[in-house]
C-alpha cells in the first residue's frame, strides 16, 4: 500500500501540488483524473524520485519512504511509464532495456540473457516486441511496450503510467487493458492517468479527481459514472453535447492525385493515394496506424518528398514544395508529436506562438521582430484557449502536456488558414478542452476552412467528419458520408477490403 | 550509483539567471583554487602569484594595456561563438577563421594599390569576408553532406596555419626582411591607430564592444536570431516551421566566421603590422575564445565581461613567466582547468542539489 499525505509541490508562480493525499491499494488499478495542470504528472513524477515535495510524506506499507530518485523508487518497485517516452531511439529494445543497469556481468552485456528474460515477462503478460529491433523501428505501441517491459525487467510492482492511451489506436488500448488485467492478477498495483472517462470506467477499480493541486475525491469506480467524475473534475456540470452545423461544401480546394512517398525506411508507404477535399468539410482520416497517415500529412505539409503524383490547393501547385511555401499558402498543421515537433521546448510561450508566424506582419518589421506584437498575441490567445501557465513568458518545456498541445492548438488555428491538417488534436487534452478543440474545428469548417482530420480514436473521427476516408497500406480503400456511416464497413476498409466500387489506387474517389 | 541520504537532488528545468551567475562564480573559484595547487608545486605561493597576476595585469597601465590587446580578439571571436554555438554549430574553427582575415588584411594592405583612406575600411571588410568563407565552407559540409562539424572546423584551422606559414615563407616574403619569414611592414595608412605606445589598437576594441551589442540585438529581436535559436534548440520544429536550417547555420557561421576574421585584422594591423608565424599572430585565440563563449552562457553582451576576465588571464600569463619564472603554458593548463569547471558545473544549473532538511 502506498500512501501519499499532505504532498506540497511548488514551482515558480504555481502550486502544482497543494496538500494532496492520495491511498493506493495494492493490486489496484487506481485511476487518476483531472484537468490539463491539474498536478497528475507532478504528483506521480514525486512518488517516483524525480521531484521532492516541499511538504508532506510518502508511505510504504505504512514506513515512511523518501525516494530521493527513480532509482531510489525502482529499489522500493516504483516503475514509471512518461507521457513522453524515454528510450534511446538508436539503441535495440534489449540495450534500452539493460541501460543503466548493473547486472554484475563485469564490462560486458550478456545479452542471450537478457534475450530471455525479455522473452519471459513479455511472453507472460502480452508484451510481444523483438528484443533485437531498433527503438525507431518501432510504433508509438510497441515503444510503448518497451517501456512497460523496462519497468517490469526493474521488478516494478507498482506502476505508473502517464496518460498511456493517448497515443495508442482502440486495438493498442484493448491490448494494453488486457496486459494491466494480467499485471494486476500478478499482484501489481497500477496508477493510471487518462482524460477518457470511458477507460476510467472501464478499467479501474478506484479514482482519484485531482483539480488545481488537490485531491478533490476518492471514489469506487463501481459507485461511480461518467457525468460525477466529469462534474468532480471540473468542478460544475459538464454538458457533452455538440451542435454541428449542416455541412456547407465549397469549392474543391485539396486535390491529391495518385501520390506516392516512402517512409523513413525507404520502403513505399503512399501508394498512390488520391482523395479531393473541398472548402468547409471535415474529412477524416480512419486506418490502424502505419498505414501511410504521417506520410501523408507529411508530404502535405512539405516535411517528406512525393516521389510520384501531384497535390494541388485552390489551384495552386502544392507538390513538393518546401514546408515554408506550404505555411505561406496558409496551411495549418497540428503535428503528431507535440513536444519534438510542434514546440521548442526552451523557448517561452510568446516566442512558440510566432513560431509560424514571426517572419508575418504584425510580428516583424523588416528584419526585426515586434515584441510588442507578439506579446499582445500571446495574452490573447493564452486567454482563448486558456493556457494555463504563470506568464506568457513560461518556458514551455514546464507546462502540462495538455497546455503543450494547447500551445501548438492556439498557434495553428490563429491567422485564418486556408487548409488544417490536423493529427490527433485532441490527444492528451481533458474533456472540456476536447470539447472545445472540437468546437473550434467546426468553426473553422463553418468558416470556409478544408479540415483534415487524422485521429486513431474512430469515434472522435465518426462524429466529427463529414466524410471519412479510410487508408489502408497507403492506399483509400474508400470515403463515405460519416452521415449514417457504419462502424463495420469502416473497420473491413481498415482491415484492406475496398469499398465497392473502388478498383484500383490511381482512380478517382469522390 | 546511490545519493547519500542527506543529499536532494532534482532536476530543476529552468535555471534562473541568478543560479547560472553563482555557478559560474563557482566554477571560476574552484579552477582557481586548484591552479593554486598548480603553482605551490612550483615552490610558489598561490596568494603570490595571483596577486602578481592581478598586479601585473591590472596595476599598472602597461599590463592594463597588454590585457586589453589579448581581450580584443577574444571578445571578436567570442562573440561570433555565440551565435554560431546558438546555432548549434561546434565551432572550433575561429582559430583559423581569424588567420585567414589576417591573410586577407594583409594581401589588402600590401598589394592592392589602394588610395590611404580606403585601405583600412577594406581590410575589416576584407577580413571580415575571408573569415565568413573559411567559416561557411564546414557549415555547407555539415547542412548539405551532414559532416562532421567539429571534425572540419578543427582540421580548417591546420589548412589555414599552412596556407599562412606557405604564404610567409613564399609568395608574400618581404623583400626589406632580408630572408626572415615576414612580410614587408604595412604602410602607415594601413595600420590602426593604438593608445600611445600601447598595442591596444582601440578602434578595433570598440568595434568590438560595438559588435557584441548589435549580436545580442541580432540574437533576441529579429526574425535571423530568432531563427538561429529555434534551429539550435529543436532542428524538428524549425524544420516544421519552416525554418532553412542551411541559411540559419551558413548566416551564423558567416557572423562568426566573419568576426574571428575581423580580430586576424586587428592582430596583423593593429599589433604587428605584417603577416608573420601563425602562433605569434594567434596565440590560440580562436580556442580560448570558445571558453570565454561557454563562459558568457552563449550570452554576446556578457562576452565583454568574460574576454576582460581572459585577457586579464593572458597578461597575467606573461609577468609571472617574467616576475615568477613560470611557465607561460600554465596560463592554457589554466584554460584548460576552468572548461573542465564550466562543463562539471552544468549539473549544479541543471539539478538543485541541496542538503537534506529532515
Ligand atoms: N518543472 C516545472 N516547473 C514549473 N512549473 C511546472 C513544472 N512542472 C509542472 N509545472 C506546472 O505545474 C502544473 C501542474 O502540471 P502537471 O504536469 O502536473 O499537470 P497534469 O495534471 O499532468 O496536466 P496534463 O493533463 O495537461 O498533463 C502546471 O501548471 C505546470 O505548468
Ligand atoms: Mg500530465
Amino acid at each position: 500500500m502506498i500512501e501519499l499525505r499532505g504532498i506540497v509541490k511548488r514551482f515558480p508562480g504555481v502550486v502544482a501540488s497543494n496538500g494532496v493525499n492520495l491511498t493506493v491499494h495494492k493490486g489496484e488499478i487506481h485511476c487518476l483524473l483531472g484537468e490539463n495542470g491539474a498536478g497528475k504528472t507532478t504528483l506521480m513524477r514525486i512518488l517516483y524520485g524525480l521531484y521532492q515535495p516541499d511538504e508532506g510524506e510518502i508511505l510504504l506499507n505504512g514506513k515512511p519512504i523518501r525516494i530521493s530518485s527513480p532509482r531510489a523508487a525502482l529499489s522500493y518497485h516504483i516503475g514509471m511509464v512518461h507521457q513522453h517516452f524515454r528510450l534511446v531511439p538508436t539503441l535495440s529494445v534489449a540495450e534500452n532495456m539493460v541501460l543503466g543497469l548493473d547486472e554484475g556481468t563485469g564490462p560486458f552485456l550478456n545479452y542471450r540473457q537478457t534475450y530471455k528474460k525479455i522473452s519471459q515477462i513479455a511472453e507472460k503478460y502480452g508484451l510481444i516486441v523483438d528484443p533485437r529491433a531498433r527503438v525507431w523501428q518501432l510504433t508509438v505501441g510497441q515503444q510503448q511496450r518497451v517501456e512497460i517491459l523496462k519497468a517490469l525487467y526493474r521488478a516494478a510492482d507498482v506502476l505508473i503510467m502517464d496518460e498511456p492511451t493517448s497515443v495508442l489506436t482502440p486495438q493498442e488500448v484493448g491490448q494494453l487493458f488486457s496486459t494491466l488485467r494480467t499485471l494486476v492478477d500478478d499482484g501489481l498495483t497500477i496508477i493510471f492517468i487518462t482524460h477518457k472517462l470511458d477507460e476510467v470506467m472501464e478499467i479501474s477499480d478506484r479514482v482519484t479527481v485531482l483539480r488545481k493541486g488537490k485531491a478533490i475525491a476518492t471514489v469506487n469506480t463501481p459507485e461511480t459514472n461518467k457525468a460525477q467524475l466529469a462534474e468532480l473534475m471540473v468542478g460544475r456540470e459538464v454538458v457533452f453535447r455538440m451542435e454541428k452545423n449542416e455541412v456547407k461544401r465549397g469549392e474543391r480546394m485539396l486535390v491529391v492525385d495518385n501520390l506516392h512517398a516512402l517512409n523513413d525506411r525507404g520502403l513505399p508507404a503512399l501508394r498512390g493515394t488520391s482523395f479531393d477535399l473541398y472548402e468547409g468539410e471535415i474529412l477524416g482520416v480512419a486506418g490502424v496506424s502505419g498505414n501511410g497517415q504521417r506520410e501523408l500529412v507529411e508530404v502535405l505539409t512539405g516535411l517528406r518528398h512525393a516521389t510520384r503524383g501531384r497535390v494541388t490547393l485552390e489551384g495552386k501547385e502544392m507538390t513538393n514544395r518546401s514546408a515554408r511555401e506550404i505555411v505561406d499558402m496558409g496551411v495549418a498543421h497540428v503535428p503528431m508529436e507535440r513536444k519534438t515537433m510542434g514546440t521548442v521546448p526552451n523557448m517561452t510561450i510568446r516566442e512558440n506562438l510566432i513560431l509560424k508566424s514571426y517572419r508575418q506582419r504584425p510580428f516583424s518589421h523588416g528584419m526585426f521582430l515586434d515584441n510588442k506584437a507578439a506579446e499582445e498575441n500571446a495574452r490573447r490567445l493564452m486567454n482563448e484557449y486558456q493556457i494555463m501557465a504563470p506568464s506568457i513568458d513560461t518556458t514551455v518545456k514546464v507546462l502540462s502536456g495538455g497546455n503543450i498541445q494547447r500551445v501548438v492548438l492556439a498557434r495553428e488555428f490563429s491567422g485564418d488558414p486556408r487548409l488544417i491538417i490536423a493529427a490527433h488534436p485532441t490527444y492528451g487534452l481533458d474533456v472540456g478542452a476536447t470539447e472545445q478543440v472540437r468546437e473550434i474545428l467546426l468553426a473553422q469548417r463553418d468558416r470556409g476552412a478544408g479540415v483534415l482530420l487524422i485521429s486513431e480514436d474512430l469515434e472522435e473521427v465518426m462524429t466529427m467528419s463529414d466524410r471519412i476516408m479510410v487508408i489502408f497500406s497507403g492506399e483509400v480503400m474508400g470515403i463515405v458520408d460519416a452521415e449514417g456511416a457504419k462502424i463495420e464497413e469502416i473497420g473491413l476498409m481498415m482491415a484492406g477490403e475496398r469499398k465497392q466500387g473502388v478498383e484500383s489506387a490511381s482512380t478517382e474517389v469522390a | 550509483m546511490q545519493a547519500p541520504k542527506w543529499l536532494n537532488i532534482e532536476r530543476r528545468p529552468i535555471p534562473s539567471g541568478r543560479t547560472i551567475f553563482a555557478v559560474s562564480i563557482l566554477a571560476i573559484v574552484a579552477a582557481l583554487i586548484v591552479m593554486g595547487i598548480f603553482f605551490a608545486t612550483y615552490g610558489v605561493s598561490p596568494i603570490r602569484a595571483y596577486g602578481s597576476i592581478i598586479g601585473g595585469a591590472l596595476g599598472n597601465w602597461s599590463g592594463f594595456s597588454e590585457t586589453l590587446r589579448r581581450m580584443i580578439p577574444l571578445l571578436l571571436c567570442g562573440v561570433g561563438l555565440t551565435i554560431a554555438f546558438r546555432a548549434l554549430f561546434w565551432n572550433i574553427g575561429a582559430d583559423g577563421q581569424l588567420l585567414l582575415g589576417a591573410v586577407a588584411a594583409t594581401g589588402i594592405a600590401l598589394f592592392s594599390g589602394l588610395p590611404g583612406p580606403l585601405l583600412l575600411p577594406a581590410m575589416f571588410f576584407g577580413g571580415f569576408a575571408a573569415g565568413a568563407l573559411w567559416g561557411v565552407i564546414p557549415a555547407v559540409l555539415k547542412v548539405k553532406l551532414g559532416i562532421n562539424d567539429v571534425i572540419t572546423t578543427l582540421m580548417m584551422n591546420y589548412i589555414a596555419l599552412y596556407v599562412v606559414l606557405w604564404l610567409i615563407h613564399g609568395p608574400w616574403r618581404g623583400p626589406s626582411m632580408r630572408g626572415y619569414a615576414y612580410t614587408d611592414m604595412f604602410p602607415l595608412s594601413a595600420r590602426i591607430p593604438t593608445i600611445g605606445q600601447s598595442h591596444v589598437h582601440w578602434p578595433t576594441l570598440v568595434l568590438g564592444i560595438v559588435l557584441a551589442i548589435i549580436a545580442y540585438i541580432f540574437v533576441n529581436r529579429t526574425r535571423s536570431g530568432f531563427e538561429t535559436r529555434v534551429v539550435g534548440e529543436n532542428p524538428h520544429a524549425a524544420r516544421f516551421a519552416g525554418i532553412s536550417t542551411l541559411k540559419t547555420v551558413v548566416i551564423a557561421m558567416l557572423i562568426s566566421g566573419g568576426l574571428a576574421g575581423i580580430a586576424g585584422v586587428g592582430e596583423v594591423a593593429g599589433v604587428h603590422y605584417q603577416l608573420l608565424d601563425p602562433t605569434q599572430i594567434s596565440m590560440g585565440y580562436g580556442f580560448t575564445a570558445i571558453i570565454v563563449a561557454w563562459l558568457a552562457r552563449k550570452n554576446p553582451l556578457a562576452v565583454i565581461v568574460t574576454s576582460f576576465f581572459f585577457g586579464v588571464l593572458m597578461a597575467g600569463g606573461d609577468v609571472i613567466k617574467v616576475n615568477l619564472g613560470l611557465p607561460y603554458e600554465l596560463i592554457n593548463v589554466f584554460n584548460g582547468v576552468i572548461m573542465f569547471f564550466l562543463i562539471g558545473s552544468e549539473v549544479f544549473m541543471n539539478y538543485k542539489i541541496s542538503i537534506r532538511r529532515h
